[in-house]
């Protein structure tokens, strides 16, 4: 499928599963991140963040498993109820797996809008589940991370398309 | 630009079955770890799993205060020995007090035959990270089940009582500040010995008392010691500081707002103690008798 959105002139290689895996295990670390005070306000879930971007760009090549694992080990990273991250996520990755095309066809502030929204599912979702369980509501500085991340996918789309564009042919001339 | 040719007629489930499927995984797991505690081993697993890159994560913080340390300048560590002389000065005097007085208590609990009191046994524990949950008030620490911590001991500080480990891994355990929502701690006021309940409140700093009558007698900048008659917390830590004294006679109840004592969001140094009292076996649960038939009049 080729990706006409980003660079039409550009012919992207396949992603390396190797990659897939590092770019993950790099966006557990992130979250794990000593983060306090308002920094932990303003942190994306960059979990979150990082399985959508796979789901919409590569959705056969990852899926639910690794979201429903992250999720596990979100939970037990937070002291979390067992279970409310491996739920939201795999809802995630659900979402950017059936609107994989249609996030695609759109480009720049649309796109950033789609995502933004799901991300705020994301939350929505992990939100009901803890008024579920009996938690108050945090207060509306608990969304602000879905909007911090819908700033950074343009900068994370054009990094995790870098190792794949192709290398120069030293036997091309010109 | 699709490198392998996707499969025809084997693609598995579709994306809805695997929701479906993945879904249910995860609502049993709330509901097994919401109601039932069998998830522990699986838990533990994970954790480990994790534990790793937790500590990985947490390592630049910690190497940041290091460097810190290492370039403290030379004023501030001369000033910092001069008032920890001082403090030293003035604690050696008070606890040459303390030690006549325990020896006093020693003897006069002697003649009353009253039980000891023991000592308290504490292991320090350095806090790892705050957990990042919004939902919850929680802090892991970097001592579990290989340094003998178990689940319901108090977590203290310099100040006074912070929590209560909650959740115990191989390395590392999870304490419930008291300030997290729910979190009860069995106080008794310092001033006239009433005791009472200080429930955490979910805020940062504000705790409550529960289920005080309006007419008990607490009043603003009182101290809330624990009481220790829950067997957990040992006896006559601080904890907290009466701050809003509110009665209404609408209500039954009075309104009491208080502080924690101890830096609960603030600390980087805690201590973990281990309540060594013997306590009588808890009484059984008389079983419900069916009520009795009232006497019918006439």
């Amino acid at each position: 499928m080729a990706d006409i959105r980003a660079a039409p002139h550009e012919i992207l290689l396949p992603v390396k599963a190797g990659f897939i895996v590092v770019t993950l295990v790099a966006a557990l670390f992130a979250n794990l991140l000593p983060w306090s005070g308002w920094l932990l306000w303003l942190k994306p879930d960059f979990v979150a963040l990082i399985v959508l971007y796979w789901c919409i760009e590569e959705p056969r090549r990852i899926g639910f498993i690794a979201a429903w694992l992250l999720g596990l080990f979100m939970d037990v990273a937070d002291g979390a109820l067992f279970g409310q991250h491996a739920l939201s996520y795999t809802i995630l990755a659900y979402a950017g797996i059936v609107l994989h095309r249609r996030v695609r066809m759109f480009s720049g502030t649309p796109q950033v809008l789609h995502v933004i929204l799901l991300l705020l599912l994301n939350d929505l979702i992990v939100l009901a589940i803890r008024a579920a369980a009996g938690a108050d509501f945090p207060g509306f500085q608990y969304f602000i991370g879905s909007f911090v991340a819908g700033a950074l996918w343009p900068l994370l789309g054009t990094l995790l398309r870098l190792p794949q564009r192709p290398r120069p042919d030293p036997y091309h001339a010109g | 630009m699709e490198h392998q040719a996707p499969p025809f007629f084997k693609t598995g489930p579709t994306p809805l079955a695997r929701l479906l499927i993945f879904s249910a995984l995860s609502a049993a797991l709330l509901v097994a770890d919401a109601r039932f505690s069998f998830l522990i081993p699986l838990r533990q697993v994970a954790a480990a799993i994790v534990y790793p890159l937790q500590r990985i994560a947490a390592a630049p913080a910690s190497i940041v205060q290091r460097i810190g340390d290492f370039f403290a300048t030379h004023s501030s560590l001369r000033e910092e020995n001069a008032r920890l002389a001082q403090e030293n000065f003035s604690s050696t005097a008070r606890l040459q007090q303390l030690n006549a007085l325990a020896a006093e208590n020693a003897q006069l609990r002697a003649l009353i035959a009253a039980r000891e009191r023991l000592e308290v046994k504490a292991l320090a524990a350095e806090v790892l990270y705050t957990a990042r949950d919004p939902f919850s008030r929680k802090v892991i620490i970097d001592k579990g089940l290989r340094d003998d911590v178990k689940a319901g001991q108090a977590v203290v500080d310099d100040r006074g009582v912070v929590g209560q480990v909650t959740r115990i891994y191989p390395w590392h355990s999870e304490v419930t500040l008291i300030t997290d929502k729910g979190q009860l701690v069995p106080v008794q006021n310092l001033r006239n010995g009433l005791r009472a309940v200080l429930a955490g409140t979910g805020n940062d700093g504000a705790l409550e008392l529960r289920f005080v009558p309006l007419n008990a007698d607490f009043q603003n900048e009182d101290a809330l010691v624990t009481s220790g008659i829950d067997g957990i917390y040992p006896p006559g830590l601080p904890v907290a500081r009466v701050t809003h004294v509110e009665r209404n006679a609408a209500q039954l109840f009075a309104r009491i707002t208080c502080t924690p004592v101890a830096g609960v969001a603030s600390h980087t140094q805690l201590l973990v103690v281990t309540e060594s009292r013997e306590l009588p076996p808890r009484p059984a649960d008389e079983p419900r008798q069916p009520r009795a038939r009232k006497p019918r009049k006439g």
